[in-house]
C-alpha cells in the first residue's frame, strides 16, 4: 500500500490544504509520496520534503505544468499510478477540477470531499449540504479522493527529510490555454485556513459597508468572507462565498453579520469551534447554531465591537 | 453548434433533508423534487447561447427515473429543442453517468457538452471532469463566464483565489457556477409548447455500458448536533464571554 498526494502549489509554496491532505493520508497503510508537478517549483518540492508524514516527493518540471491545468497533469498522475493503492488531491478548487479526471481514466469511482477515514477502503463524506453524513465503502482497487482540509488537523512543516526524485513529463495536450488570473489580493489570512472569520450577508447592504468588517477583522487577525447573497449582490469577489457550494471554513471563532443561515451557509461553517451571529431579526436561523447571538442592528454594534476590542 | 445539456433531478434546495431512522439514506418519499439549480444554469446558458445566434439546437439529457421527464419538460419550456431521458431506477454514480453521457455525445456529436458544477444531494462535483477525461476534452469548470469564438470556449472560472481565464478548444466541456446567470421563469405559452417538443426516451440496459456501483453506501448519519448557544444582550459581555468563557480573543 502507498498514497499519492497531488500537491497543490503556486510554483513557489504549497497550498495549505495540501498539509492537510498529508495529515488524512497517515491515517492510511504505507507511504506517503508527494507529487509536485509545476513550472521551477524545486523550492516547492523541498519544502515538501521538509514536511511531517512525507515519505517520498515526486517533482515534475514542465513549461506546460506552470498553471497546473487539469488536462496536462490528469495523464502525469495517470503514469504514476500504478506504484499506489491510494490517490488524494484537497477538495479544493483545483483537486475538485483535477481528481475527477484522474479518476474517470483509471475507471475509479472517485470518493469525494471525506471527513473521515475509518479503514483503507470505508469513509465518511457529508452529502445534502452537510444535512446527513455518508459511509461509503469503495469496492474499486485503487482509490481517487478528495479531501475536505478542514476535517484533518495538518502536521508540523518541519521535521521531515524525505528524498526528492525528479521524474519524467507528459506532452502538453494543448486542449486548454491559460489567459489569465485575477486574485483576490489580500494582507489578511486566508479564508480555509484562518483562525478567525467575519462574514457578512445580505444585511451589510452594500460593498462600502464592508470596510467596517474589515476594521473588526484587522482587530482581530482575522479573515473576511461572505453570503452567498453578498457576493451575488456585487458587495464581495466570488471567493469570498462560504457554503455548501462556496468555501467550506472552521475556524476558532466564526463571527456572522448579517446572515440569515440558510441550509447552504451553514453547510460552510458549522464546524467552527465559537460562532457568534449579529442580526437584528431573532427568528434568524443563525441563531440555533451560534453559540453567542447578539439580536441587534448591526451598524451599532459593530462599530462598538471594533471600539471594545 | 449543438450543445448537449445533462440535468439532474433532486431534492429541491429549500426542503430540509432528513435522515431516515433505519439510517440507510435520506427521506424521499413525499417530498418536494425539481432540476438542480447549477443544472437550470446550465440549461439557461445553453438557451442563450442559441438565443446569440452560436447555438444550433440545445439537447437536454437526464438519467434517472421516470419523473426524470418533468425535469426535462422544465428544461424544454427554458428554451432547449429536445430532450433524452436514459431510464434507470437505481442511483447512478458520476462515472456512470459520465460513462452514458459519452455514448450519447458519441452519437450526437455536440461541441459543447454543459453541466452543473455540482448536484446539491451528492455534492460530487465530479460528472463533467470525468466526461472531459473520457471524451479527451479539455474543460471549463465552475464557469462564470463564457464567451464562444474562434473555434474555442472562452471561459472566466471562480477558483479559491478569485477568478481564472481559459481558452478552451471546442468541442468541450463546460460545468456552471452560481454567477453565471440568472435562470429565467418558463412562461405559461412555452410550458404549453414544451408538452410538443420531442423527447425520447433509452433504457439505460440498452447503451452497453458498464454501470454497476462502485461503492456501497454502509449509512447515513445525521451530522453532530452542535450544543445550544445563549443571546448575550450587549457587546461588552459578547466580548466578555469570547475572551473568558470560549477563550477564543
Ligand atoms: C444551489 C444553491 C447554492 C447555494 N450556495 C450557497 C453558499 O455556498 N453559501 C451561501 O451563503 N449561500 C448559498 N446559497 C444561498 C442561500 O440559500 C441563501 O440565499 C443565502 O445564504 C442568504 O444570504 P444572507 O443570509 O446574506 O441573506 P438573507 O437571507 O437575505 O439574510 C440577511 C439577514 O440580514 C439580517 N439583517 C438585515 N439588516 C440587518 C441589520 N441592519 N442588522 C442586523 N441584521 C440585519 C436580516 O435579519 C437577515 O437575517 C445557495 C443557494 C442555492 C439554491
Ligand atoms: C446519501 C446518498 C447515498 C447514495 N448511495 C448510493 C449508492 O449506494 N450507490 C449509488 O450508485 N449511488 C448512490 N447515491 C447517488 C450518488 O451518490 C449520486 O447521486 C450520483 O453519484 C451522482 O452524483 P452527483 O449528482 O453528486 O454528481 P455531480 O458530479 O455533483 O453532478 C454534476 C453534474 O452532472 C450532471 N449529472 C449528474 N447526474 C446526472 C444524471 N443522473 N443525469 C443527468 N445529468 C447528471 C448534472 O449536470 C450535474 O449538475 C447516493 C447518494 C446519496 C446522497
Amino acid at each position: 500500500m502507498a498514497t499519492l498526494i497531488i500537491a497543490e502549489h503556486n510554483n513557489s509554496e504549497l497550498q495549505p490544504a495540501t498539509f492537510n491532505t498529508i495529515a488524512a493520508a497517515k491515517h492510511l497503510d504505507g507511504d506517503t509520496v508527494v507529487l509536485v508537478a509545476g513550472h521551477d517549483c524545486k523550492s516547492v518540492a523541498d519544502e515538501a520534503a521538509k514536511a511531517e508524514g512525507v515519505d517520498k516527493v515526486l517533482l515534475a518540471e514542465a513549461e506546460h505544468y506552470a498553471h497546473l491545468l487539469a488536462e496536462d497533469l490528469d495523464k502525469l498522475v495517470v503514469e504514476q499510478a500504478e506504484s499506489f493503492t491510494h490517490i488524494l488531491a484537497p477538495a479544493t478548487t483545483f483537486g475538485k477540477n483535477i481528481a475527477p479526471r484522474i479518476a474517470a481514466l483509471l475507471d475509479v469511482q472517485q470518493i469525494s470531499d471525506i471527513i473521515a477515514i475509518e479503514s483503507d477502503d470505508t469513509f465518511k463524506r457529508p452529502v445534502y449540504a452537510g444535512n446527513a453524513i455518508a459511509t461509503v465503502k469503495s469496492t474499486d482497487a485503487k482509490k481517487v479522493i478528495t479531501v475536505r482540509a478542514t476535517a484533518f488537523d495538518a502536521l508540523s512543516h518541519e521535521g521531515g527529510s524525505a528524498s526528492v526524485e525528479s521524474i519524467g513529463t507528459t506532452e502538453h495536450g494543448a486542449l486548454v490555454d491559460y489567459v489569465g488570473e485575477e486574485l483576490t489580493e489580500s494582507e489578511r489570512p486566508e479564508l480555509t485556513s484562518a483562525k478567525v472569520i467575519v462574514s457578512g450577508g445580505r444585511g451589510m447592504g452594500n460593498g462600502e459597508n464592508f470596510a467596517m468588517l474589515e476594521q473588526l477583522a484587522d482587530k482581530l487577525g482575522a479573515a473576511v468572507g461572505a453570503s452567498r447573497a453578498a457576493v451575488d449582490a456585487g458587495f464581495v469577489p466570488n471567493d469570498y462565498q462560504v457554503g455548501q457550494t462556496g468555501k467550506i471554513v472552521a475556524p476558532e471563532l466564526y463571527i456572522a453579520v448579517g446572515i440569515s443561515g440558510a441550509i447552504q451557509h451553514l453547510a460552510g461553517m458549522k464546524d467552527s469551534k465559537v460562532i457568534v451571529a449579529i442580526n437584528k431579526d431573532e427568528e434568524a436561523p443563525i441563531f440555533q447554531v451560534a453559540d453567542y447571538g447578539l439580536v441587534a442592528d448591526l451598524f451599532k454594534v459593530v462599530p462598538e465591537l471594533i471600539e471594545a476590542l | 453548434m449543438k450543445i448537449l445539456v445533462a440535468i439532474k433531478r433532486v431534492i429541491d434546495a429549500n426542503v430540509k433533508v432528513r435522515v431516515k431512522a433505519d439510517n440507510t439514506g435520506v427521506e424521499t418519499a413525499n417530498v418536494k423534487m425539481s432540476m438542480n439549480p447549477f443544472c437550470e444554469i446550465a440549461v439557461e446558458e445553453a438557451v442563450r447561447l442559441k438565443e446569440q445566434g452560436v447555438a444550433s439546437e440545445v439537447i437536454v439529457v437526464s438519467i434517472g427515473n421516470q419523473q426524470c421527464q418533468e425535469s426535462l419538460r422544465t428544461a424544454l419550456a427554458l428554451g432547449a429543442d429536445r430532450a433524452i431521458l436514459v431510464k434507470t431506477d437505481d442511483a447512478v454514480e458520476p462515472l456512470a453517468v459520465a460513462k452514458v453521457l459519452k455514448t450519447l455525445v458519441d452519437k450526437e456529436q455536440p461541441e459543447m457538452v454543459l453541466l452543473g458544477k455540482q448536484s446539491i444531494d451528492g455534492d460530487n462535483n465530479q460528472t463533467g471532469q470525468m466526461l472531459g477525461a473520457l471524451l479527451g476534452w479539455g474543460q471549463g469548470t465552475f464557469a462564470s463566464k463564457v464567451e464562444v469564438a474562434d473555434g474555442k470556449a472562452q471561459v472566466t472560472r471562480e477558483i479559491d483565489g478569485g477568478l481564472q481565464t481559459l481558452d478552451v478548444k471546442l468541442p468541450a466541456i463546460i460545468t456552471t457556477d452560481l454567477r453565471l446567470n440568472e435562470p429565467r421563469f418558463a412562461s405559461l405559452p412555452n410550458i404549453m409548447k414544451a408538452k410538443r417538443k420531442p423527447l425520447e426516451e433509452l433504457a439505460i440496459a440498452d447503451l452497453g455500458v458498464d454501470v454497476a456501483p462502485r461503492t456501497e453506501t454502509l449509512k447515513v448519519e445525521n451530522p453532530p448536533a452542535r450544543k445550544e448557544g445563549i443571546k448575550v444582550e450587549t457587546v461588552a459581555e459578547l466580548v466578555d464571554k469570547l475572551k473568558n468563557e470560549a477563550k477564543v480573543i
